[in-house]
Formats: C-alpha cells, sequence, structure tokens
C-alpha cells in the first residue's frame, strides 16, 4: 500500500468538499485555471491515479462515488455487481447499495485489479460465493452481434449538448465495432435519485448510530450535570459534519413513526420496478447498456457552495440506478469538453457478467483511444 | 406536505444531533427541499409489488456458532475515549 486517500465524509458527497481534510483537487484544469473537484465520494483515489501517483487506487460506490470521479479525471472505475467484492473494512453507509471497486488509468488494469479484489469472504457475509473469472483474459475486444440498448429516458432536461454529442459518438463507436445498436425503455428511471435519497440516508441513520462517542471515535466534552443523552447529542453535532448530520437526520425522519410505509416502505417498492426495468431489458436480450457517465464535466470546486443540496445529490442521475439494481457499471473516458476536460461513458451490464462487460467497455476504450492527460497539475 | 421548526426539532431530538434553536428554521427549509423532491415516489402506482429487500436473490452464508476470537480486552478498549478498570466509561445513566 503507498498510502490513504481522500474522500467525502463517510463517502456522502459528490465533490470531495463534504471531506474533514477539506477537498481533494483534479489534477485536470480548465483554461481559467481554477481548481475543480475530482468529483466524490472516491475523489481522491480518481485524482491520485489521474496525477500517476499510483498504478490503481481502491473506491467505493453508494450512489455513483467510483464512476462519476472516474469520468471527472479521465480514468477508469467500474463498480461491479453488489456483492462481487468484500467489504470487509469499509465503514458501511447504505448497506444494501454500497460495492468496492478498482479505480485504475485502463480497462485492463480494471479487469486485473477486480479479479484480486472479488471472491467471497466469510467476513462478509453478502460477498458471493461464485468463481471469479480471468476477466483480462476475456479482454478480445470482438463485441460484433452484442446487443447494445440506448434507454431513452437517460436523456435528461437540460443535459449539455456536449454530453448529448459524446453519448451519440459512444453509441456509433460500438456500432462499427459491430454491435447491435436497440433503443430502449427504462421507464422508472427518473424516480431512481428520490429512492435513492430515501434508502440511502435510511440504512445511513442506521449504520452510524454506532458513532455515540463510547467505545470509539469522538466524544464531546461534557458540562457538569450533563447525562449519557447530552453526551449523544453534544458528540453527534461535534463529530459529523453538515452533510452527514443532513442525511442521518433525513433517514431518522423517514423511517419514524407513522412515515415508514409512505417514504421508506414505497422507496423499496420503487427500487423493485427499476431493478424489473432492467431485468426486462436483459431478458429480451441486451447485453449491455450505454448511458453518459455524468451530467457535465467537472465543476469549480465551491462552485455549488450556494446550490441546495438536491442540485448536488443531481450529479448522481446516471448511475444511481445501478446501485439500487444491483448490477455493474463502469466509467470509461471517451472524450474531451470545449473546455479540455474529461467526459465518460457509463456501461452497465448483467448481474456477474463483469467480464463481458469490461470487454465491451475495452471495445468502447480501443475506439475512443482517449489518451489526453492532465498537463502539468503540480 | 411541509416541515415546521418543531418537526426538525423533533427529527433531530431522534437522531440524538444537538441542533442549537437558532439553527432549526434553516434545517426545516432544507428537510422541505429534499422530501419535496422525494415526494415525486407517492405518484408511482406500486399496487402488488414487493419491497425490494436484496439485489441477488441468495442465501447468506452461516458460519459455525463458535468463538472465534476474544480476550482483547485492552485492544478493545483502547479505541474507546474513556475506560476505567477495564470498562467503557460513560455519564451516569440511571438516577
Amino acid at each position: 500500500m503507498l498510502g490513504k486517500l481522500n474522500m467525502d465524509e463517510f463517502a456522502m458527497g459528490s465533490s470531495n468538499e463534504t471531506s474533514a481534510y477539506g477537498a481533494a483537487v483534479n489534477p485536470w484544469k480548465a483554461d481559467d485555471g481554477v481548481d475543480l473537484t475530482p468529483g466524490g465520494s472516491s475523489g481522491g483515489s480518481a485524482a491520485a491515479v489521474a496525477a500517476d501517483l499510483c498504478l490503481g487506487a481502491t473506491g467505493t460506490d453508494t450512489g455513483g462515488s467510483i464512476r462519476q470521479p472516474a469520468a471527472f479525471t479521465g480514468i477508469t472505475g467500474i463498480k461491479p455487481t453488489y456483492g462481487r467484492c468484500s467489504r470487509f473494512g469499509i465503514i458501511a453507509f447504505a448497506s444494501s447499495l454500497d460495492q468496492a471497486g478498482p479505480m485504475t488509468r485502463d480497462v485492463r488494469d480494471a479487469a486485473i485489479m477486480l479479479r484480486a479484489m472479488s471472491g467471497h469472504d466469510p467476513r462478509d457475509s453478502t460477498s458471493a460465493d461464485l468463481p471469479v473469472p480471468d476477466f483480462e483474459a476475456m479482454l478480445t475486444g470482438d463485441i460484433r452481434g452484442k446487443v447494445i440498448g440506448i434507454p431513452r429516458e437517460y436523456h435528461v432536461d437540460g443535459m449539455p449538448g456536449e454530453i448529448e454529442t459524446l453519448w451519440t459518438r459512444g453509441t456509433e463507436m460500438l456500432r462499427d465495432a459491430g454491435a447491435l445498436i436497440r433503443d430502449i425503455s427504462l421507464p422508472h428511471t427518473k424516480y431512481a435519485l428520490p429512492a435513492y435519497y430515501v434508502i440511502a440516508p435510511a440504512e445511513a441513520s442506521s449504520n452510524l448510530a454506532r458513532y455515540d462517542g463510547v467505545r470509539f471515535g469522538h466524544r464531546a466534552k461534557l458540562a457538569q450535570g450533563d447525562g449519557i443523552t447530552e453526551m449523544y447529542e453534544k458528540t453527534r453535532a461535534e463529530g459529523f459534519g453538515p452533510e452527514v448530520q443532513r442525511r442521518i437526520m433525513v433517514g431518522t425522519y423517514v423511517l419514524s413513526a407513522g412515515f415508514y410505509d409512505a417514504y421508506y416502505n414505497q422507496a423499496r417498492k420503487v427500487r423493485a420496478l427499476i431493478k424489473r426495468d432492467f431485468d426486462q431489458v436483459f431478458a429480451e436480450g441486451v447485453d449491455a447498456i450505454l448511458t453518459p457517465a455524468t451530467p457535465s464535466s467537472a465543476f469549480g470546486i465551491g462552485a455549488m457552495k450556494d446550490a441546495d443540496p438536491v442540485q448536488m445529490y443531481l450529479n448522481d442521475v446516471f448511475t444511481v440506478t445501478v446501485n439500487l439494481a444491483g448490477l455493474p457499471g463502469i466509467s470509461v473516458p471517451a472524450g474531451l469538453d470545449h473546455k479540455g476536460l474529461p467526459l465518460g461513458l457509463q456501461l452497465i451490464g448483467r448481474p456477474w457478467e463483469e467480464g463481458d462487460l469490461l470487454n465491451t467497455a475495452y471495445a468502447l476504450e480501443q475506439a475512443a483511444g482517449f489518451v489526453s492527460k492532465p498537463v502539468k497539475w503540480w | 406536505m411541509s416541515i415546521d421548526t418543531d418537526t426538525a426539532r423533533r427529527v433531530a431530538k431522534l437522531a440524538r444531533i444537538r441542533v442549537e434553536e437558532e439553527a432549526l428554521p434553516a434545517l426545516a427549509s432544507e428537510f422541505n427541499t429534499i422530501l419535496g423532491f422525494i415526494e415525486q415516489l407517492q405518484e408511482v402506482d406500486v399496487t402488488g409489488v414487493e419491497p425490494m429487500t436484496g439485489v441477488t436473490p441468495m442465501h447468506l452464508k452461516r458460519r459455525d456458532d463458535v468463538v472465534t476470537d476474544g480476550s482483547q480486552q485492552d485492544k478493545v478498549l483502547a479505541n474507546a475515549p474513556d475506560a476505567r478498570e477495564g470498562f467503557f466509561a460513560v455519564p451516569k445513566v440511571v438516577e
């Protein structure tokens, strides 16, 4: 291990700015030289790989935290199928969504590193006891006859023309490589983010209850006469940053008496419908789905300071469906925008078929020929 | 549906996070933004849909119900903010 890298506090953020240590900076710069976010939550990992500080880094992805930073920094990041990698040693955020994965310079490195990370671990009972193929050996680049779905619901309002153009170009690249392109519909897509912002905070509010100042971590200084409740409340107010507090309280609210059915159970039912959308297109013969990875390129650190929390959440609009359905998804750098910043495309695969997904990503990588590097960043 | 400062105060209490009285209106306003966003879930017809509990139908592995480690009191307590005489120490709980 070379070192440890920065991330958003408890993995809750899309820009690294919620980190208790301050935000990591993207090695890519726009022409105006303003510091840009490397994305989040695994922004430190993405920045380190993009800056050639290391060959690869680990990340975790609950709603897009591997794929969005990978897209913002021009690297490859894969979130494998839920249960593919052990999460032992990772602090739980939303246990039904969390998954670990590699962040690397290219698809081949991702295949090599994913194989090393995959497999059953007795210390994470959700890690699947399934054979782990040699993903690298599956990188033939031959995707002739593969069916690639293009979901119409991913054309979201206000998406920049450059993203649309990149997506169209990616579609053409896969068609030129011999894949069959098919328009598909995933009708419940627009409900993915709202469902996520019920389920993830609900699970987080439960998981983070352990930070109570008793067994480990911070404990607030107490005043004369303070009891156990004051200790909990002061400790958690001091120890958690604003975004984490916000999500714990939203989670507490949606799980509280009288709202559990209206919010939490409703979100879990919508989640089942989102998964069913994917199940149906895969059953109809689709091998992989191509979407943009993010709705924009990297934005400036501080640029979202005055935005309401929901504006920041929209960063995950293309990635979060994949976590809700438990599918593998990979972000591949595919081009530069008018500011000279990297943009990524996302491929979504069938459950447990990371090998096939990586091969499609490999074909896309070959066709896109993305070789740009951040210029002198140090 | 709208969250008032009383509800914000109650949620903060349930979450065991101290929020100062003057911060409650801003917190309530943030809740309203987020819950307004979540509210659109209500328009989805979920008749006959079971809540999703897992992404892949599989049985969790079980391990034998045996002691696998232990006798590490010092190590366990090493992380505690306050430990005395082999125990975690907390403010008085029982009046």
